[in-house]
This record gives C-alpha cells, structure tokens and sequence, in this order.
C-alpha cells in the first residue's frame, strides 16, 4: 500500500516534471529573443528537472541511486543560473539589444521579428 | 558510489583526496570564498523558501508562455544590492538568475542590471526580500 503511494506520486511527479520541460520548450519556440528565451530555458532546468529528479528519487528509495541523484540535483542548482548568467552577459557584454515593452501590443502577429538585434 | 566498497577502492579515494587537498593549499586557493562552510546552516534555512519562490516563478512563466497571445514584457531594471562580499553578490545574483522570469545581465558592487521577462517579474524582485533574506544569510544585517 505504502509502495503504491510512492509510485503514484512519483510518477505524478514525473509527469509534472516532463510537463515543465514542454512547457519550456514550447517557450524557447514562442518567445521572440535571447534574453526572453533564457527564461523559458531556466523552466527546464529549475522545476522540470528537479521535478524529475524527486520523481525518480522516490523511485530509488533508500539507495545509492538517490545519493547520486541529490548530487546531480545540487550540481544543477550551481550551474545552471551560473551557464545562464554567462550566457546572457555575454549577449549583453556582445550589445545585443533585448527586446523590450510590450511586442504584442504595438505589433500583432510581429513579435519574432528581429528588429534591435543589432547588425546581422 | 558505485557501491563496491573494497579497501583498494577506498584507499584510493582517500589518497587522491589527500593529493587534491595537497596542491590545492599549494596553490592557496583554500579560503572562505571557495569553501563557504560557513554559510551551510543559514543558508539551508533559507533554501526552503528559495524553492518555493522557484516554483511560484515557474508557474508563472509557463502560463505566460502558454498564454494564446503571450503577454509578455520584457523589462530591464537596475537593482541595488546591499551585500557587501563578492561571495554573497554571486549568491544573490544565482538566486535571481534561478529564478524564472529574472536574469542577473550585469552584477556590479552596489548595482545588479536584470532582465525580467514581465513587468510583475521585475517587481516582485524590486520589493527587495530575495535582496534581505540573502544579506541576512550572509551574516551581513548587522
């Protein structure tokens, strides 16, 4: 009974997890620039993965697979804001200009055009 | 960790330990900045709610994203941050970067540029208790 539980919300866990990482697919698709994508991308690996990682965890129970799993959990947690970090200075540090206010309003239907992306 | 436990495997896990701590005091790359033991309890305390703004964050980027018209609006704002130490700088800028919706473009004493993906984004950033609790955790409130 008890281990049923476990699977249940596991793989509810799971499930959530592969949701966020469409989800933050589905953004990087959608969203018009590098610095907008980013966000999308910082989806997948804060929640998605992290989702993933507790649903397999629970899967593992007590043993070492769950140790590793924790290690590979708190390795993203340092990593992933830093890789973003350098990644979107850099386009800054580059003067890529963001796209900024509200595409949506001033230009329906044209928001993935390029325009302030600097010469190209 | 693969789970084999002979004294041949240990031992050298302990050796190339030892070796590693060697050159690395050679080196003299031991400090508090690389190794912040010192920050481990207070910032387990403050990990807990780090997790949860992470998942209030996500929710709302993903609905954003899924959004039919996708409202977005991209902002840049400046951030003053009131740490005083490199290290507590590139803890909070991490924790703003981790946080979905906000990017840390530009950190600087005193001055942290960030792209936030909406404008509610940013001021949630700019009511300043992610800024309090990581100066806090830094032991720097005083």
């Amino acid at each position: 009974m008890m281990a049923m539980a476990i699977d249940i919300l596991s793989w509810i866990l799971l499930v959530a997890g592969a949701g966020f990482l469409l989800i933050g697919g589905i953004g990087v698709l959608r969203l018009p620039d590098v610095y907008t994508r980013a966000h999308a991308a910082g989806i997948t690996d804060t929640l998605g993965a992290d989702l993933i990682l507790v649903g397999l965890m629970l899967q593992g129970g007590f043993t070492l697979v769950t140790v590793k799993l924790a290690l590979i959990m708190i390795f993203i947690f340092f990593t992933s804001p830093t890789s973003t970090h350098a990644l979107i200075h850099t386009a800054h540090a580059d003067g890529l200009k963001p796209v900024l206010g509200d595409p949506s309003k001033d230009a329906p239907g044209k928001t993935a055009d390029r325009k302030g992306n600097g010469p190209s | 960790m693969s789970g084999i436990m002979t004294p041949l495997l240990i031992g050298l896990g302990v050796a190339s330990c030892i070796l590693v701590l060697i050159i690395t005091i050679r080196m003299d790359i031991v400090d508090r900045e690389s190794a912040p033991i010192h920050l481990t309890w207070r910032s387990i305390l403050y990990m807990p709610w780090l997790a949860w703004e992470i998942v209030k964050a996500n929710i709302d980027v993903a609905r954003v994203v899924l959004h039919p018209r996708l409202p977005i609006s991209p902002t840049l704002i400046h951030v003053k941050p009131t740490q005083k130490s490199d290290l507590a700088l590139v803890f909070y800028a991490n924790s703003i970067t981790l946080t979905p919706g906000t990017i840390s473009v530009d950190v600087d004493h005193g001055d942290i540029l960030v792209h936030a993906i909406t404008r509610d984004a940013a001021a949630g950033l700019e009511n300043g208790e992610m800024d309090r609790r990581v100066t806090q955790v830094a032991g720097e409130d005083n």
